[in-house]
C-alpha cells in the first residue's frame, strides 16, 4: 500500500433527519497519529466520528452532507458501498459488546467469519495471536480462547473488542469514548494500547476527559454548541500541546481550565 | 454466497471503494422481507376477497334460496337466517366472560400480588397450560365429563332462579317467545344446553384474559403500592386503590381480547351444544341456541352451492364481528402502553 | 394471644408490625372447622359429596373468617382476609378445569392405548380401515401421520414468512414508505390474530374452492388444511419473532456494521445467531398452538379411515377431526359379541363404548404431542439462550 494520506473532511454537515447536528466541519486528520475529540455532552463529536465510516448513517433518518476523503477518495460519493468504507475504517464503542454467541477466538476472528470468508486454521491461529498480542491481551486470555467473550471483565472486553476491529486489518480505527465505562487500571491498559496503536494505524477518539486527551493523543480537536437545538461546530482544532496550554479560542480555553461541561 | 463474496472481497481490497451494483445478499434480503411484509397485506385482502366473493351467490339469491337450509322456512332471508346465530353467538360469550373476569382478575391478582416471588413463574405456567390444551379436548370433556356433573346444579337454579315470579325481562319481545329469566323455562337431560357450553368458553378465555391482566398489574408503580404500604393500608386496599384502578383499561382491553376470542371459538360449542335457531334467553332449555362459527362446522359437511355460500356469508359476518371486537381491544390496549 | 382479654384490647395491645395478625394457626382450623361443618350440613341434607363439601366449605370459611377476623382484628382487617382468600379460590377454580380434564384424559385414554384390544399399544401403529361398528379396534396412526404432515406443511408456509415479516418489521422499517408499510403491517398481524380459526378454514375452503372446477366442489386435501393453519399460525410467529428480534441490542449490529459485515450478513449471522433460542421457542409454541386446531381442518381436509400421505390428493384423517368424529359417533350398537372386519377378516370383540374409548385415546396423544412440543420449546429457551460465561 502506498504511504499513508491524512483523511481530509471538507465542509460537512450532519443531519438526524431534519435536524442539522453538526454543521460545516473542515480538518484534516494526520495519519499514523492519535486525533483527540473533545467538548461538552452533545456537542456532536461522537455524531462526527461516526460520519467517519458511515456508521452515523445506521440510525433511522440520520445522513451526512459534504465531502470525506480517505485515501484520496470521498466516501460520500453515491457509488461507495459503506461496507467497504467500514472494512478500512474501524470502530470501537463506548460499552464494550463483544458477540456474546461467539467465544473469544471467534470474536476476533468476527470480521473474517461473520462476512463468510474461508481462512485456514493456521492463518486462523495467527491472526489470533497477532490480533490479541496487538491489544495487549494474549497473556491474559491464551489458554481460553473457547471461552465466551463474555466472561471477560469489562476492561478485557474492550480490548477484545479493539482486538477483533485490529483482526481486519484497517487503516483507521475510531474509538468512542472507550475507557468511560472502566476502571483506573483499565482505562491505563488501554492507554498504553492506543500509544502502541498509532505505529500503524490512524487513531480518532472522542472523550470526555481531558486528561486522557492530553496524555494519549498528539492532535486534538474542540466541539462546541450555542445551546439546545444549535447544531455543533468544530471550534478549534491544533496540536494537542498548544489546545491545552495556549488555545487560540476563548470557548476552548474556559472548556479546558474547567469553567464549563 | 460464500464464492460471491471472496470474489468481491478480491475486489476491495483493492484501493477503490466502489462497486457497480449492491450486494446481492443484501437485495436478496430486503427484497425477501419487504416481500414477506407485503404478502401480509395481499393475504388479509385474499381473505376479504374470497369470502365475500364466496358469499356472493348468497346475497344475490336471498329471495329464492333453493338449499336445504332454506326449505324449513317459509319466509327465508339472509338475515332472517343469520340472526339467530349472531344471537346465540353473543349470548353464549357474554355468558362466558361474565363467568371468567371475576375469577381471572383473581387468578391475574393471585399471581401478582399475593403468591410468593418464587411460586408466581410456576403458577404463571399452570395458566399457560390451560391455554395449551387443544379446544377439541375441552369439547371432549365438557360433553362426556362436565355436562352430567352439572345437571344438579341446573335442576337447582332452575327450581329456585327461575321460578321467581317478578324477575325482569331485560329485552323485550324479540322473536320466537317473550323473554323472561335466564334460568327459567325447561331444562331436560342431557344438559347439553347454552349455559354448560358457556362453562367451557369460559375456561378456554380464562388464560387469555389471565395473561394480560397479570402484566398489567405487574406493571403498577411500585413506588406508589409501596406508598399506599407504609401509608398503614392492607394489602386488599392496596389492591383496591392503586393496583385496580391503575388496571382498569388493561382489564377492560383483556375482556376485549377474551370476548373475541368467545365469538369465535367452534368445538366447545359444536362438541356441547345441541343446537336450535332462537331468541330465547333461557340458557338452560336445550335445543334453542347454535353460534355462528358451530353452525358452520356442523353444516358443512352437506352444504354445497348456495348453501355454501350461505354459511361463508355468516363466517363473513363473523369475522366482521370479531374484526371490530378485536380492534376496540387493541385500541385500548395501544393507549393504555400496556403489552399483550 | 390471651383469650381471656376483651378482642377491641387484644386489637389494641397485640399489634405486631407484621400485616398477618391472626396466628396461620387460627386460619388453619378455621378452615378444618368450615369443612367439618359444611360434611355434616351435607349429611343432614342428605347430598354427601366431596365437591359439594369443598364448595360449602369454602364458602362457609369465607363468612366464618369474615366474622372472626372482624372480631378480632377490625372491618378493615376482615375485609383483607376475605379478599385474600377470594384470590386462592379463583386460583383453585381455574386449577380444577385443567386438573380434571388431564386426569379424565389419561386415565380414560391411557386405559385405551395399553388395553389389548387386539394388542397393548396397537391403538399407536394401526389406522381406522375396515373398523366398523362397536369394533374394539382401530387406531390413529393415519390420524398422528396426517396431523404431523399438515403441520409440518403450515410450518414450512408460515414459519419463512413469518420470520422475514419479523426481520421487516425489526430491520427494514425504519424510515419512509417502509415505516408506513410496518406500521401497516403490524396492525394487520393484530388483525390476523383475531381471526376465529372457523374463518380461517372457511378461507382455505373458499380460496381453493375458487381455483376448482365447478363440478369438483367437494374436493378436500391436506394442503388446504396447510394453507388454512398457517393463515392462523403466521401471527404467532411475526409475534413472538419480533419481539425475540428487538431483545438484540442495537450494539451488536453496530459491531458488525463496523467490522464491515453487510446488512444481510448481520441479520443472519448476528441477529438471528442471537436470537435463536428465542425464535426457536417461539416458533414451536405456534405449532403446539395449531397443531390442536379442529375448526378449519373439519372444513378443508374431511376424514378417510387409512393413512394418506399425499398432501395434494384426497381427504386425510387428522387427530382433532378424529376425536371430533369418535365424540360425534357416540355409542355403538352391539347386535353380535364379535364383528368381523371386512377388510382383512379379522375378528374383533364389541364394544358399546368404543367410539367414545377412541376419542379419549386419541385426546391423550394429541395432549402427549402438544405437551412435549411446549416442553421442548421450555428446554430449548433454557438450553440454548447466549451464556455469559460467569
Amino acid at each position: 500500500m502506498a504511504a499513508p494520506q491524512p483523511i481530509n473532511v471538507d465542509s460537512l454537515n450532519i443531519y438526524y433527519g431534519d435536524f442539522l447536528a453538526v454543521e460545516d466541519v473542515t480538518v484534516q486528520i494526520e495519519p499514523r497519529s492519535v486525533t483527540a475529540l473533545i467538548g461538552p455532552s452533545g456537542c456532536g463529536k461522537s455524531t462526527f466520528l461516526r460520519t467517519l465510516n458511515r456508521m452515523h448513517e445506521v440510525i433511522p433518518g440520520a445522513y451526512a452532507e459534504g465531502t470525506v476523503e480517505i485515501d484520496g477518495e470521498n466516501i460520500y460519493h453515491p457509488k461507495v458501498d459503506p461496507v467497504n468504507v467500514r472494512r478500512r475504517v474501524g470502530m470501537v464503542f463506548q460499552k464494550a459488546n463483544p458477540f456474546p454467541t461467539m467465544s473469544i477466538r471467534d470474536n476476533v476472528l468476527a470480521g473474517v467469519k461473520l462476512n463468510n470468508r474461508r481462512i485456514s486454521k493456521k492463518d486462523a491461529d495467527e491472526l489470533v495471536e497477532t490480533s490479541l498480542k496487538g491489544a495487549n491481551l494474549w497473556e491474559e486470555v491464551k489458554d481460553r480462547l473457547d471461552k465466551p467473550g463474555m466472561g471477560l471483565s469489562g476492561g478485557q472486553q474492550q480490548r477484545l473488542c479493539i482486538a477483533r476491529t485490529i483482526a481486519v486489518r484497517p487503516e483507521v480505527v475510531l474509538m468512542d469514548e472507550p475507557c468511560s465505562a472502566l476502571d483506573p487500571i483499565s482505562t491505563l491498559a488501554i492507554e498504553d494500547l492506543i500509544h502502541e496503536l498509532k505505529e500503524s494505524y490512524t487513531i480518532v477518539i472522542v472523550t470526555h476527559n481531558m486528561q486522557q486527551a492530553s496524555r494519549v493523543s498528539d492532535r486534538t480537536g474542540f466541539f462546541n454548541i450555542a445551546g439546545t437545538g444549535k447544531p455543533g461546530h468544530l471550534i478549534e482544532f491544533d496540536d494537542t500541546q498548544k489546545m491545552f496550554t495556549n488555545p487560540e479560542n476563548k470557548q476552548t480555553e474556559d472548556y479546558i481550565s474547567g469553567r464549563f461541561g | 454466497m460464500s464464492t460471491t463474496d471472496a470474489a468481491e472481497e478480491s475486489s476491495s481490497s483493492a484501493s477503490t471503494l466502489r462497486r457497480g451494483g449492491r450486494r446481492f445478499g443484501d437485495s436478496l434480503f430486503s427484497v425477501l422481507s419487504i416481500g414477506s411484509g407485503l404478502l401480509i397485506f395481499l393475504t388479509l385482502a385474499a381473505v376479504a376477497i374470497f369470502l365475500t366473493n364466496e358469499s356472493v351467490p348468497a346475497l344475490l339469491a336471498s329471495e329464492e334460496l333453493a338449499g336445504f337450509l332454506s326449505n324449513a322456512e317459509p319466509d327465508f332471508s339472509l338475515i332472517s337466517y343469520t340472526a339467530p346465530y349472531i344471537f346465540g353467538t353473543i349470548l353464549a360469550a357474554a355468558l362466558a366472560l361474565a363467568m371468567a373476569i371475576p375469577v381471572s382478575l383473581g387468578i391475574a391478582l393471585f399471581i401478582s400480588h399475593y403468591a410468593p416471588r418464587r411460586m408466581a413463574a410456576g403458577l404463571g405456567y399452570m395458566i399457560d397450560l390451560l391455554a395449551a390444551v387443544p379446544s377439541v379436548v375441552y369439547g371432549l370433556w365438557g360433553g362426556i365429563w362436565l355436562v352430567p356433573k352439572l345437571e344438579p346444579l341446573y335442576t337447582l337454579l332452575n327450581e329456585t332462579l327461575g321460578t321467581f315470579p317478578t324477575w325482569p325481562g331485560f329485552v323485550p319481545w324479540v322473536g320466537g317467545e317473550p323473554v323472561v329469566a335466564l334460568f327459567a323455562g325447561d331444562p331436560t337431560a342431557p344438559m347439553n344446553n347454552l349455559a354448560s357450553a358457556s362453562i367451557v368458553l369460559a375456561v378456554m378465555v380464562l388464560p387469555i384474559i389471565t395473561a394480560v391482566s397479570r402484566e398489567v398489574f405487574l406493571q403498577t408503580p411500585r413506588l406508589q403500592e409501596e406508598a399506599a404500604l407504609a401509608l398503614g393500608a392492607t394489602r386488599f386496599e392496596v389492591v383496591k386503590t392503586v393496583v385496580l384502578p391503575f388496571g382498569r383499561s388493561g382489564v377492560v382491553a383483556a375482556s376485549m381480547l377474551g370476548l373475541g376470542r368467545a365469538l369465535g371459538e367452534t368445538m366447545a360449542v359444536l362438541m356441547i351444544l345441541a343446537p336450535g335457531a332462537t331468541f330465547s334467553f333461557h340458557i338452560l332449555e336445550v335445543g334453542r341456541h347454535q353460534s355462528i362459527a358451530a353452525n358452520i362446522a356442523s353444516r358443512q359437511a352437506e352444504a354445497s352451492g348456495v348453501d355454501m355460500s350461505l354459511l361463508i356469508f355468516t363466517g363473513l359476518v363473523l369475522f366482521v364481528l370479531t374484526f371490530i371486537i378485536n380492534a376496540i381491544a387493541r385500541w385500548i390496549v395501544a393507549r393504555s402502553g400496556v403489552k399483550s | 394471644m390471651s383469650t381471656t382479654t376483651s378482642p377491641e384490647s387484644t386489637a389494641q395491645a397485640v399489634r405486631p408490625t407484621d400485616e398477618r395478625r391472626l396466628p396461620i394457626l387460627h386460619l388453619i382450623a378455621m378452615g378444618a372447622v368450615a369443612l367439618v361443618l359444611a360434611a355434616v350440613i351435607l349429611a343432614v341434607l342428605g347430598t354427601l359429596s366431596v365437591a359439594g363439601v369443598l364448595i360449602l366449605g369454602y364458602v362457609l370459611h369465607l363468612v366464618l373468617a369474615y366474622v372472626y377476623s372482624r372480631i378480632r382484628e377490625g372491618r378493615r382487617w376482615a375485609a383483607d382476609r376475605v379478599m385474600s382468600l377470594a384470590v386462592i379460590g379463583a386460583f383453585a377454580i381455574a386449577m380444577f378445569p385443567l386438573l380434571s380434564l388431564l386426569w379424565e384424559v389419561v386415565i380414560r385414554g391411557g386405559a385405551r392405548v395399553v388395553a389389548a384390544s387386539p394388542t397393548p399399544f396397537a391403538f399407536w401403529t394401526s389406522d381406522m380401515s375396515g373398523i366398523i361398528g362397536g369394533a374394539d379396534a382401530g387406531g390413529v396412526l393415519h390420524a398422528t401421520i396426517g396431523t404431523l404432515l399438515i403441520t409440518l406443511w403450515a410450518s414450512i408456509i408460515s414459519i419463512p414468512v413469518g420470520l422475514f415479516t419479523a426481520i421487516f418489521l425489526v430491520e427494514y422499517a425504519d424510515t419512509g414508505w417502509r415505516r408506513t408499510l410496518g406500521k401497516g403491517v403490524t396492525f394487520l398481524i393484530d388483525v390476523m390474530t383475531g381471526i376465529p380459526s372457523i374463518v380461517a378454514g372457511l378461507f382455505g375452503l373458499a380460496l381453493f374452492l375458487t381455483f376448482m372446477p365447478a363440478d369438483d366442489q367437494s374436493m378436500r386435501m391436506g394442503i388446504m388444511g396447510s394453507v388454512a393453519l398457517s393463515l392462523l399460525m403466521i401471527p404467532t410467529v411475526v409475534r413472538s419473532s419480533e419481539e425475540m428480534l428487538r431483545l438484540v441490542p442495537m450494539d451488536l449490529r453496530e459491531a458488525a456494521y463496523a467490522l464491515g459485515v453487510p446488512k444481510w450478513l448481520t441479520i443472519v449471522r448476528v441477529v438471528l445467531r442471537t436470537a435463536i433460542a428465542g425464535l426457536t421457542t417461539g416458533v414451536t409454541l405456534a405449532i403446539a398452538r395449531v397443531i390442536g386446531e379442529t375448526a378449519p381442518l373439519l372444513l378443508t381436509v374431511g376424514m378417510v379411515t387409512g393413512i394418506n400421505w399425499n398432501m395434494f390428493d384426497g381427504r386425510m384423517a387428522t387427530l382433532p377431526t378424529f376425536i371430533n368424529q369418535q365424540y360425534r359417533s357416540g355409542s355403538a350398537t352391539c347386535l353380535n359379541e364379535q364383528v368381523t372386519n371386512p377388510i382383512n377378516g379379522e375378528v374383533y370383540a364389541c364394544s358399546v363404548s368404543t367410539n367414545i374409548d377412541r376419542a379419549w385415546a386419541a385426546a391423550l396423544t394429541l395432549i402427549i404431542i402438544v405437551m412435549v412440543l411446549n416442553v421442548v420449546a421450555r428446554l430449548i429457551s433454557h438450553y440454548f439462550s447466549p451464556k455469559t460465561g460467569r
